[in-house]
């Protein structure tokens, strides 16, 4: 923070430690859920770019696919998997609150509501999803 | 100095009076092919990852299957496009976020544009022009998915 010069006379005595608005959009599960919704898009962007190419590989034979599809069975990538499907499935929920916050009224003055709810179906799909898939990891 | 801080929603310049307004269409588009990639993309995964024997079945055979059927050549192409466009709009607005307009701002978004564009015209060639039985060695034709064999 720069100094404030002495003796400028419009200077205001400034209170100390003084944090912008308690009103903003702020903390709290808004900004958590923006958070989340940035880092979890990032992420899946760069695993789109990868696994285009990845799958573009059929077209140069079935052993550079098979190859390379094969790393994806190992068991670090497979938990890897857990993580990508973590992401998007958090993405995809939170994305729908998002719509229904900008959309529906209720849903904007329920915003907090709406944000433990996707956090909810969030655990409930990854509780369905991840032994299933970490079954045909590990057992093959 | 006095913390000023705009409203959430002001916007960066003030909306085009004249002709198209690129930036309501990038958001109207971020929440149409939203929703469009959730049921897509959900049922890529359950395909993929949750049917039979999951991510460890997936190999060569698995897809020239799947491609073999226009129904998931479309599925596909339909989900790149979108995922693609969606997730570069996104970069987009994270670049316009965190960089002031100038050369690095302009550096950033033309990779974006230039990555999108590569991957969108190779991911659609790739899936039309798929060959589900290519020409193989003899001793990788178990590679191939079994209809190649009939």
């Amino acid at each position: 923070m720069p100094e404030n010069s002495a003796g400028t006379l419009a200077t205001p005595a400034k209170p100390a430690r003084e944090k912008p608005g308690g009103t903003l959009y702020r903390g709290r599960e808004g900004m958590w859920s923006w958070v989340l919704h940035r880092i979890t898009g990032v992420a899946i962007f760069f695993f789109l770019l990868v696994h285009i190419l990845d799958t573009a590989l059929v077209r140069v034979s079935p052993e550079a696919y098979n190859a390379v599809i094969g790393t994806y069975q190992t068991p670090i990538m497979g938990l890897g998997e857990v993580a990508l499907v973590g992401a998007i499935v958090f993405h995809a929920f939170n994305g729908l609150r998002i719509i229904l916050v900008d959309f529906w009224s209720w849903a904007t003055r329920n915003q907090k509501v709406l944000f433990y709810i996707v956090v909810a179906l969030w655990i409930i799909t990854m509780l369905a999803f991840t032994p299933r898939h970490l079954i045909n990891v590990f057992s093959h | 100095m006095t913390d000023t801080i705009e409203a959430p929603r002001s916007p960066a310049r003030p909306a085009r009076k004249r002709g198209t307004n690129w930036e309501k269409w990038g958001w109207i588009y971020m929440r149409a092919s939203g929703v469009v990639l959730i049921v897509l993309i959900f049922g890529h995964l359950f395909m993929n990852l949750l049917v039979g024997d999951g991510v460890s079945a997936i190999d060569f055979g698995f897809v020239a299957g799947k491609w073999a059927d226009p129904f998931w050549q479309w599925w596909d192409v339909l989900m790149l496009w979108l995922a693609l466009i969606h997730g570069t709009n996104g970069m987009r607005t994270i670049v316009n976020d965190y960089t002031n307009p100038g050369a690095v701002q302009k550096v950033l978004k033309g990779a974006l544009f230039a990555a999108a564009a590569v991957l969108i015209v190779l991911g659609t060639l790739v899936v039309f022009t798929f060959d589900p039985c290519p020409p193989v060695a003899a001793d990788a034709a178990d590679l191939l998915p079994s209809f190649c064999s009939a």
